[in-house]
């Protein structure tokens, strides 16, 4: 199957900084994938490209559209919850159901309303009357029941509970997803999403710093829980990262063969987490 | 078309307050004051015997009028109706004004454009819908409002007076409600012509300023007044600051109060002269007011005003500080 986004030499100047250089990447269908990097580093950028909220030069395409001149007709295919409580404050639950099964063809209301049975909205109430939980979940049943061929989640749990956060995406992943769709997804919670990612892409100061499926990851970066007589050999195969856990030392391995680490230690994979800070290390200094 | 409609809907939806409670809530306390002021009336000249009312030669054995009498009366209700629309219509054109104002801002600054922009409507759309609600929608609610308010107002007092012996209905058989209505919504295409410059100007500064648009749409054009008056003392500007008074200020800020037109209308240029309701009635014909598109001006305007709309839609696809 073909690409759903595929990007070459994307890059986006404001006034003062490059908040994307020349970046290429290609998302196949059926993907989740995280992009994650510090703040500032660029994702938001890059998603308003995709979106075509914002211009940009270099070339992309996304389900067959240029997002720059066909925005419109691409968002038909495309869903995007951008960071919490974008929603109008004025409006009701039913004149948003009513609005958007008007103007969207691949909405279906029934899925819409049915997930919105499992929730404690009311039809009269208006998004200023709810919570920053409640918000997202009239959101996301809207846009879960569109079928859309890709989802754009911008922070879609910024400043929520523990327990929206964790309905929302077991919601993603039981009611929606499937091989047809796409999702892409921006947090800072990494380990929340950890598990249900297929790709990640860390990007930093404009430019992907890595672009990788899990399996991928998994096999390339290794940690190592090395004792402290082994640390000076570890450290002679350049590890990426070192740090300090009850007197022993943890070393994450880029591309060293893992028979070699298995002789210096306990060999795990790295959480996402500790492979970003890893990563980004010295982004603010 | 469908999803045209839609948003006009919403635009109605969030809009509610001004386009529709603002007429209806003005014509209840209308017809609460002409209440109030019609009991007190009666209250007062009964204890004070003040109704020695008869209508000289005028009124017949059962209460009627005679014929030039009654012709006048019904003319001077048209007015009233009249009035009563034009009361509302004022009311709209600052709601309106208003609502132009924040049309393509308020949405940027709360971030909900972020939601607007991920459905499959184009700017293009959104922006003519919400020109056509400020334009036709608004202007027909305050009409609806208007007429409605006007017959009832018209009732209480033709119930008033036959507690004084005229006859009541025979009254209200002169009334020309449908012409009234019939004239005011013939005026409305007329309106959406003239009213485009203000429209335009006010959402392209929606949709172009940072912040306040407020004050960029209020401030840009005095400030270029005071320019040309500048350019003008030096001697390097021909066009005079009256003219740019009248043509652009007043054209950019003013075009949303209904019937600006009358002053292209060449017959009534000259002033009012109007001695009976009839000839009022005229004056508010819509012949006379089409005139008005015999003059260059208005089509002038209406052009920079789709000039403006197009240049408010460039800018609600392009701008990107949300």
């Amino acid at each position: 199957m073909s690409a759903v986004i595929t990007a070459s030499g994307l890059s986006k100047r404001y006034k003062s900084s490059l908040a994307l250089d020349n970046v290429s990447f290609q998302i196949a269908p059926g993907r989740i994938v995280g992009l994650i990097g510090p703040n500032g580093a660029g994702k938001t950028t890059a998603l308003k490209a995709i979106l075509g909220l914002t211009d940009f030069t270099g070339s992309l395409n996304v389900l067959g559209f240029d997002p720059r001149k066909q925005r419109d007709k691409l968002m038909g295919e495309v869903c995007f919850i951008a960071d919490v409580a974008v929603l109008p404050r004025w409006i009701r639950v039913r004149e948003v159901v009513d609005f958007v099964a008007n103007v969207h063809s691949r909405f279906d209301r029934k899925k819409c309303e049915a997930f919105l049975a499992r929730t404690k909205l009311q039809p009269g109430q208006r998004v200023r009357q709810m919570s920053k939980g409640m918000i997202v979940q009239l959101h996301l049943a809207l846009v879960m029941a569109i079928d859309a061929k890709l989802l754009i989640l911008d922070e879609p749990t910024l400043g929520l509970d523990i327990l929206y956060r964790k309905q929302f995406y077991q919601n993603l992943l039981e009611d929606y997803f499937d091989e047809n769709k796409t999702i892409i997804v921006t947090t800072h919670q990494v380990e929340e999403v950890e598990h249900i990612l297929t790709d990640l892409m860390f990007i930093r100061d404009g430019k992907i710093v890595l672009d990788a499926d899990m399996d991928a990851v998994g096999e390339r970066f290794i940690e190592v829980m090395v004792n402290s007589d082994n640390a000076a050999a570890a450290r002679t195969l350049k590890p990426l990262d070192e740090r300090q856990v009850f007197g022993k030392s943890i070393f994450l391995f880029d591309g060293v063969e893992r028979a070699q680490l298995e002789a210096l230690g306990e060999v795990r994979r790295p959480s996402v987490s500790d492979l970003f800070v890893a990563t980004m290390k010295g982004t603010y200094a | 078309m469908k999803t045209f409609y839609w948003l006009v809907k919403r635009e109605f939806w969030e809009h509610r307050g001004g386009f529709f409670w603002a007429p209806v809530i003005t014509g209840g306390v209308s017809l609460l004051l002409t209440l109030m002021s019609l009991v007190t009336g009666e209250i007062l000249g009964r204890r004070n015997n003040l109704f020695h009312f008869d209508g000289g030669d005028s009124i017949g054995p059962n209460g009627h009028l005679d014929v030039s009498m009654l012709g006048n009366v019904g003319g001077v209700l048209d007015c009233v109706l009249f009035g009563v629309i034009a009361l509302m219509l004022g009311i709209m054109a600052i709601v309106v004004f208003f609502y132009c104002l924040g049309s393509l801002y308020n949405d940027r600054r709360d971030r909900s454009i972020l939601f607007w922009k991920s459905l499959p409507i184009s700017d293009g759309q959104t922006v003519l819908s919400k020109v056509a609600s400020a334009t036709v929608v608004a202007p027909v609610i305050a009409c609806i409002v208007g007429v409605v308010t006007g017959l009832l107002l018209m009732l209480m007092v033709a119930c008033a007076a036959s507690l004084h012996g005229l006859n009541l209905w025979q009254l209200l058989l002169h009334v020309h409600p449908l012409q009234v209505i019939a004239s005011v919504v013939a005026l409305i295409p007329l309106y959406v012509i003239w009213a485009l410059p203000t429209a335009g100007w006010l959402m392209l500064c929606s949709a172009w300023a940072r912040s306040m648009p407020f004050l960029w749409a209020l401030l840009l054009p005095p400030a270029s007044l005071l320019m040309v008056w500048w350019f003008g003392l030096l001697g390097l500007f021909k066009v005079g600051a009256g003219w740019f008074w009248g043509n652009i200020v007043v054209r950019l800020l003013m075009s949303l109060i209904p019937g600006g037109w009358l002053r292209d209308v060449p017959a009534l240029g000259h002033g009012l002269h109007a001695d009976t309701p009839d000839a009022l009635l005229d004056f508010l014909g819509v012949a006379q007011n089409y005139a008005a598109l015999a003059s260059p001006d208005l089509w002038i305007g209406a052009i920079a005003g789709v000039a403006m709309i197009a240049a408010a839609i460039w800018f609600r696809r392009w701008r990107d500080d949300s």
